[in-house]
């Protein structure tokens, strides 16, 4: 077993040597387990090893969220609503299509794509950046990073009360600075208006998720071997050719990661609207899960867990997607 | 380190840093400064961006009229309980899906990314009514329960990654020298781990000091109430009173800024570490 370790990370500095000096970036090394790592005759042993450890996780796991979950997800097929208890039966899919025929349904799904796409690509890039220009040493650094990344220390809910009172359009100060700077004449009624509303929030989520990006970018980013860059830097590489054909690429399974987990986040996270818009105005800012807040909270459990059933799957379709898209790239490349 | 940088490239990254230093610190400042406002300055015009008179009336009247310092203290007690044996779980299935290959080892990765997918609102019902069965309805230890089990995935696939770039020769020599596996884990492996266990500990507190939607359908009594759930019942009422709300806000941010600002080293290295080789 000592050997295993030893030869894992000997293919990888060959690998990251190799992909160095041709110079066209490359897949980032894969971990590879050898099958050294397996020890056969303690079989029994490590079966019952194994076990033991996973047990409390997978029990928690189990019994607190998996068992709530499914018990939830059968609510889906039946007529179950707070206001009349006395009907439970199945009804098949009725709920589903009651769910696609609401009028608002276009409006949430359609906020639900702002929301996503709006927050994730200012969050990605920004992020990116930051992380770029983190990466070299400055004075006060340490203390910059630790003040960028306070946001993340915050409840999505009370960073949506944060920026709603900010927001207010008569004591908000977003209109104050605005009219101060002479971007606007006159207040804004921010939070009133479907559109500006809807502005409000993913301008909220990205101040949120920023500091994700950068901690997890700036992170990979320390694993790039320098030789690389003084390797480009001999080949007489830009800085854009630089960062396409060493940077993006060496740290691209991190990227995928964490894009993959933060649209999952940020496509689950009804907190943040639900502290600054509540849904409103007049249910213009609702997204899928914020949808299914209310229609929980007027009762109707049966349809709102087919909405809960709609967002695991969309979820779960996009992530099997995604993760083969990456790995595929991953196979092509060497 | 990465090229040259030219004087015009250093004025434009350090102008951008700081307008984005701004932009996020702001919102922190302007939070503060409204709490410490008397509550009538608080929707005077103009706009002051530096009170005239500072007052605390908006922080004592969260602890004459409401209890926040009962909010506190649960919310303290939950958090650290729940981060504190979630990561101890965590650390144990972590170490088995970085050590070992096994055939369910795929399965229960997904698993865990798919608990990342599940909106709380579809668990709610089904828990309440569990809860109810084990009389653990408004009962710390059972919001406790149910913290542990939301912070361990991911706090499992962060750990795992720090695991993963340790050598296994460290063990192995410790096992060598007559250690048990345990003894190996505990005795040689944990110290080595310090940073990112720091780190996952931080990141459990934080999430289970910030959850909102199962500590308010979970605790209902005045004296069980956490902070979020306190916060929430804020705003439900028609106006909200934004100096008691700003306050209360300030005291919910403080504790979880402060763990951040001494610890960031360790966040970047712990998260990081753990979601590289996710």
């Amino acid at each position: 077993m000592p050997t295993a370790s030893e030869t894992t990370s000997t293919t990888q500095t060959a690998k990251t040597a190799s992909t160095g000096a041709s110079g066209n970036g490359g897949a980032r090394p894969v971990r590879k387990v050898s099958p050294g790592r397996r020890k056969p005759e303690f079989t029994a042993r490590r079966g019952f090893l194994i076990t033991l450890f996973m047990a409390p996780a997978a029990i928690f796991v189990a019994v607190f969220t998996y068992y709530p979950m499914i018990a939830g997800s059968q609510m889906a097929f039946r007529h179950w609503n707070l206001t009349d208890l006395t009907d439970t039966s199945w009804v098949g899919l009725q709920n589903f299509r009651d769910v696609f025929a609401d009028p608002a349904w276009g409006t949430v799904l359609s906020n639900t794509a702002i929301w996503v796409f709006g927050s994730i690509v200012p969050q990605l890039v920004i992020g990116f950046a930051l992380a770029l220009w983190l990466r070299r040493r400055f004075r006060f650094r340490g203390l910059y990073q630790a003040l960028i990344f306070f946001p993340w220390a915050i409840s999505g809910f009370l960073i949506g009360i944060l920026f709603r009172w900010m927001f207010n359009s008569e004591f908000g100060v977003v209109n104050d600075l605005l009219q101060k700077v002479g971007l606007i004449d006159e207040p804004v009624a921010w939070l009133a208006d479907p559109k500006t509303a809807m502005f409000a929030v993913v301008v909220a989520n990205i101040w949120y998720g920023v500091t994700f990006f950068t901690i997890m970018i700036l992170a990979a980013l320390q694993s790039i071997p320098e030789e690389l860059y003084e390797a480009s830097a001999l080949d007489g590489a830009g800085k854009a050719r630089t960062l396409f054909q060493i940077t993006i690429p060496y740290i691209r399974v991190t990227l995928a990661l964490t894009v993959l987990l933060r649209v999952i986040w940020i496509f689950n996270f009804p907190d943040l609207i639900f502290g600054m818009t509540g849904g409103g105005p007049n249910n213009e800012t609702h997204i899928v899960t914020t949808w299914m807040i209310k229609i929980t909270q007027q009762g109707d459990y049966g349809r709102a867990s087919a909405l809960g059933l709609i967002v695991v799957a969309t979820l779960l379709v996009f992530a099997v997607f995604f993760l083969l898209a990456t790995r595929e790239k991953r196979e092509v490349k060497p | 380190m990465i090229g040259k940088e030219s004087t015009a490239g250093r004025a434009t990254k350090f102008t951008f840093l700081g307008l984005w230093l701004v932009f996020t610190v702001f919102p922190l400042y302007w939070i503060t400064i409204t709490s410490l406002k008397a509550p009538g300055d608080i929707f005077a015009f103009p706009i002051a961006y530096w009170p005239e008179h500072f007052s605390l009336e908006n922080y004592s009247g969260l602890f004459g009229k409401a209890d926040f310092g009962v909010y506190l203290t649960n919310s303290l007690i939950v958090a650290t309980v729940a981060a504190a044996i979630a990561t101890v779980i965590s650390m144990l299935s972590a170490y088995v899906l970085a050590r070992f290959e096994f055939r369910t080892k795929s399965a229960l990765l997904m698993a865990a990314l798919v608990t990342q997918m599940i909106p709380t609102f579809i668990a709610l019902g089904p828990l309440y009514l569990l809860m109810t069965d084990l009389k653990m309805v408004d009962n710390r230890l059972g919001l406790i329960l149910v913290y542990i089990a939301v912070c361990i995935p991911f706090c499992t696939v962060m750990l795992r990654g720090f695991f993963e770039n340790i050598p296994d020769a460290l063990e192995e020599a410790a096992m060598i020298d007559g250690l048990s596996r345990f003894g190996a884990l505990f005795r040689v492996l944990l110290p080595v781990m310090r940073p990112g266990i720091i780190a996952a500990f931080i990141f459990n507190f934080v999430n289970c000091w910030n959850e909102l939607f199962l500590s308010v359908t979970l605790m209902n009594s005045d004296s069980n109430k956490t902070v979020p759930t306190a916060l929430n019942g804020f705003i439900s009422s028609f106006n909200i009173d934004w100096g008691s709300m700003s306050a209360a806000a300030v005291l919910t941010i403080l504790p979880t800024m402060i763990l951040f600002a001494f610890a960031s080293r360790h966040i970047v290295q712990g998260l990081t570490a753990g979601a590289v080789k996710g």
